[in-house]
């Protein structure tokens, strides 16, 4: 007999989350650099005045702040786990965990709350400060909100599965920060988070499609971006079920990735 | 898991682990009986890790039988791990929680937990229940490691080197928490450097060196009589030192002072300790002779002890 699944999960997502806002290079890596990089991005180019096609002009900081949203999700699940797991494995946590009655599943699902924890805390406190601070207009209407939380939950956990996924590659938890955090950076560049997604070559958009953050970026873009903006996008539409597809082929990915190769420890044959 | 049982918590044979071409456990046979606490012994490199960790189910054997409270730890699920408590090796975990919010989170997972006001008292670290386990001093993050080993209240605890860093004070303190483990009907396994622990605390030893089982019994046994016989050491005029093994060391000393006609210089009778003894075997098994300690062979024993 053990304590059930639910216990055990919620136990995990407690301790999981003190750790994560207890942990400074989380904090600032993963929870307040979307923050940062709005901040700046907003007062750098603040001279260029407002942008975008006639008629659907906005400030910059409107621009980043659904860049800013898909910046967000995409560290709070990829880079966060990555790094986590990946240190977890090397300084014994996993291996005095693995000792006890936890379930693997249990052991994600205090992963994946806490990912949601803090990637919705964090998401809900950059529309604050974007629609308090800088003064951007939120969208009114329902169906918009809508399509945030679906794209918003999909991307979340897709980010979630393939940060557990990654996190089997470092071979130390030293090495994994050095791996993962210039990997997502460079992601992040091409897939309209740093840099305005029309500005891009056709080639770069193209090999960015490959990745799921190139579609989170887009779905966030459709929602806070005003109507004459799809005319930017690839094919001049938002194409939702195209994100819809992309994430949810990411989330198969990440899904049997991260179950095929979680070990508690490195276990030799 | 008081009652009377014939079945051991613990049963190995003929264990053997192989790492690319090179034999860490070689043959290795073992039982543990319910409620016995069983300290293996052997430096290092000498195959324990190996063979603790086959059995807390962290590596896999490359043959041999193994069962461990009647199951196979390469196949224990989460009811197996829920009867069983590890102490491991410290390890270098970022110790961002509190000392309450470990054992609260550990005691969530076990479905008949100890109380865990109880066992930080059993640890003694009340007065540092509400620090950060990184803000504690290396003997007591062990402490912690030991809270977190027992708060399941595990049927068969696992201690690898279990006081790596305690003052002896502390020392003396977890002696009595494991003898009140013992008294509840715990099963203990016990690795440990320090003999004086395992003499204190273990029912019977086994010693592991070159990856063999070279000589397991009860504390007081082990090496057997031999080994244990008494040296009698003394000087002679010239300054030369003469040393007798002998059964009889009163009637030896006696002998020597008949002979001398005086009292003989730097008269000692020296009963070997289980240090002594472990190191005996150590040594026999790593040059291949089972031969008793000659003169020179004694003298290298109190080299090292010195």
């Amino acid at each position: 007999m053990t304590t059930s699944l639910m216990t055990q999960g919620t136990s995990r997502i407690g301790v999981e989350t003190k750790t994560y806002f207890r942990a400074a290079d989380t904090l600032f890596f993963t929870f307040l650099f979307p923050f940062v990089m709005l901040a700046i991005f907003s007062a750098a180019f603040s001279a260029a005045g407002e942008v975008g096609p006639p008629g659907a002009e906005v400030s910059m900081g409107a621009l980043y702040l659904p860049a800013m949203l898909a910046a967000g999700i995409f560290l709070s699940g990829v880079q966060n786990l990555a790094i986590d797991i990946a240190m977890e494995k090397s300084n014994g946590t996993l291996k005095r965990l693995g000792g006890t009655p936890l379930s693997p599943v249990g052991y994600f699902a205090g992963k994946i709350g806490q990912v949601f924890v803090t990637g919705t805390l964090q998401a809900g406190l950059l529309i604050l400060a974007g629609w308090l601070v800088l003064g951007i207009e939120l969208p009114t209407d329902p169906a918009k909100w809508v399509t945030f939380a679906w794209v918003f939950v999909l991307g979340l956990t897709t980010c979630a599965l393939l940060g557990i996924a990654l996190s089997a590659l470092p071979r130390s938890g030293k090495s994994a920060a050095a791996v993962v955090i210039p990997v997502g950076l460079i992601l992040q560049f091409i897939s309209g988070v740093y840099l305005q997604w029309n500005m891009l070559p056709d080639w770069l958009q193209n090999f960015a499609s490959l990745f799921p953050l190139k579609w989170i970026a887009q779905g966030m873009r459709s929602v806070f971006l005003p109507e004459g903006w799809e005319s930017l996008e690839q094919n001049g539409s938002w194409n939702l079920p195209g994100v819809a597809i992309a994430l949810g082929i990411w989330l198969v990915v990440g899904f049997v990735l991260s179950r095929i190769t979680f070990r508690w420890i490195r276990r030799d044959a | 898991m008081n009652t009377t049982r014939t079945d051991a918590a613990v049963r190995v044979r003929g264990l053997r682990k192989v790492y690319g071409g090179v034999t860490a456990v070689d043959d290795l046979h073992l039982d543990i009986a319910h409620g016995e606490t069983f300290a293996l012994l052997g430096p290092n490199g000498a195959g324990k890790s190996t063979t603790v960790e086959i059995l807390e189910g962290y590596r896999l054997r490359t043959s041999g039988e193994v069962s461990v409270l009647g199951i196979d730890p390469a196949r224990g699920g989460l009811d197996w791990k829920s009867r069983i408590g590890m102490v491991l090796q410290s390890t270098g975990e970022t110790g961002l929680l509190t000392v309450t919010e470990m054992l609260r989170h550990f005691a969530s997972l076990y479905p008949n937990p100890r109380d865990i006001d109880e066992v930080i008292a059993a640890v003694g670290l009340e007065a540092k229940a509400k620090t950060r386990v990184a803000k504690l001093s290396g003997g007591q993050q062990r402490r912690v490691d030991v809270a977190l080993g027992i708060v399941g209240r595990p049927e068969l605890l696992f201690l690898d080197e279990p006081t790596t860093g305690f003052d002896p004070e502390a020392r003396r303190q977890f002696w009595g928490l494991i003898r009140s483990l013992k008294a509840e009907g715990t099963t203990i396994l016990l690795t440990t450097h320090y003999l004086d622990e395992a003499a204190q605390l273990a029912d019977r030893a086994g010693v592991i060196a070159g990856g063999r089982l070279v000589d397991v019994g009860a504390i007081d046994e082990i090496g057997g009589a031999e080994a244990r016989t008494p040296v009698v050491r003394w000087r002679d005029a010239a300054g030369t030192t003469h040393e007798v093994r002998t059964v009889e060391p009163g009637m030896h000393v006696a002998s020597v002072v008949a002979a001398l006609g005086r009292e003989p210089d730097g008269l000692e009778v020296i009963r070997p300790t289980l240090e002594d003894i472990y190191l005996g075997l150590v040594r026999d098994a790593s040059t291949g002779s089972a031969s008793e300690l000659d003169d020179t062979e004694l003298d290298d024993t109190e080299e090292a002890l010195a």
